[in-house]
């Protein structure tokens, strides 16, 4: 049980997600989280707007149900299975992050700079979230995959456009928090 | 009922990014700083393994519960789709801190400020699909 309350290191975590992937294709299915914001895009009734969206969310239901265990699996964990809440980030990023203004780098999981109510409401913050947002929606269709689509199971099936499109998540990731981030905080 | 399974390893894979901590802002920006190797092993473990499981998939030695053979989908070719929509997603990852898994993990933690990244996201894919008959792939 001792086990299950600490962080579980890279060489648990990496096999474990091989293993949903395994799982979802052993039932029929596929692993992508991404998609499931088209389906949820439909479901809202964009296809009023835009004739993508008018396809059959029905047959998603598999995958929103994956998303709604992903969201439970997350409830579940915070309230028993990690009580300690601090992240052991480098030392070094604690100081890089200091000196950018955000105070006490992984004393909880996200920052206050960022995610706290104050940041939340107001109008640079709430811009900061809601454009990181967007980025992520908008760039995970447009590449056709995010993480999970590309960078696990495409990279895994030797796919090249994975490969470009993992290549294209670390080019913008670092502009991000090399260039962009000493302006933007 | 018989898609209850899917509810479950959504679970499983909720409490996997969990206690691995990916779905920490801060991970994400130490690995843009490679100043950890903990998320390129995360990550490089998955794949690693997964690149044999999908060895085992093309042989038909797993088989899906049906006894079908598992056929991965080839991902849509298109250079600049790729990689343009791959840096779009990378400057929202980095800056949000979180993929869309963890997005709704970080629902699931009761994080309030989360239901505005998860709205982005949603118009984000809305608007890419409005617009994509203007975009390069």
């Amino acid at each position: 049980m001792d086990f299950i309350l600490q962080p579980w290191p890279w060489y648990v975590a990496g096999p474990l997600i091989t293993l949903v992937m395994l799982l979802l294709f052993y039932f029929g299915k596929k692993f992508g989280v991404s998609s499931n914001l088209e389906t949820i895009c439909a479901i809202g009734g964009a296809g009023k707007l835009v004739d993508f969206f008018k396809f059959d969310w029905r047959e998603n239901t598999w995958n929103l149900l994956f998303i709604l265990g992903v969201i439970i699996g997350g409830f579940v964990t915070y309230q028993w299975l990690s009580p300690d809440k601090t992240v052991a980030i480098n030392p070094q990023t604690v100081q890089d992050l200091s000196e950018l203004g955000f105070q006490h780098a992984g004393a909880q999981y996200l920052p206050d700079e960022i995610y706290g109510l104050n940041a939340m409401f107001s109008l640079k913050g709430f811009l900061i979230l809601l454009v990181g947002g967007m980025l992520v929606g908008f760039g995970s269709r447009y590449a056709g995959g995010c993480t999970s689509g590309h960078g696990i199971v495409g990279l895994s099936n030797l796919e090249l456009p994975s490969l470009i499109s993992v290549i294209g998540f670390f080019i913008g990731g670092l502009i991000m928090t090399w260039l962009l981030f000493p302006i933007i905080f | 009922m018989k898609q209850l399974k899917f509810l479950l390893v959504g679970v499983l894979f909720g409490i996997i990014l969990s206690k691995a901590e990916v779905i920490s802002w801060y991970r994400i920006y130490e690995m843009f700083k490679f100043q950890s190797f903990h998320m390129y092993g995360v990550i490089g473990g998955a794949v690693a393994l997964g690149i044999i499981v999908m060895i085992l998939f093309k042989k038909g030695i797993i088989k899906t519960y049906l006894g079908d053979t598992i056929k991965v989908a080839p991902k849509r070719k298109g250079f600049k789709g790729n990689l343009f929509g791959g840096i779009i997603f990378g400057l929202g990852w980095a800056l949000a801190g979180a993929c869309p898994g963890p997005m709704f993990i970080l629902l699931g933690r009761g994080a309030v400020a989360i239901t505005v990244v998860l709205f982005g996201a949603l118009l984000g894919a809305f608007l890419y699909h409005a617009l994509k008959k203007f975009l390069p792939h």
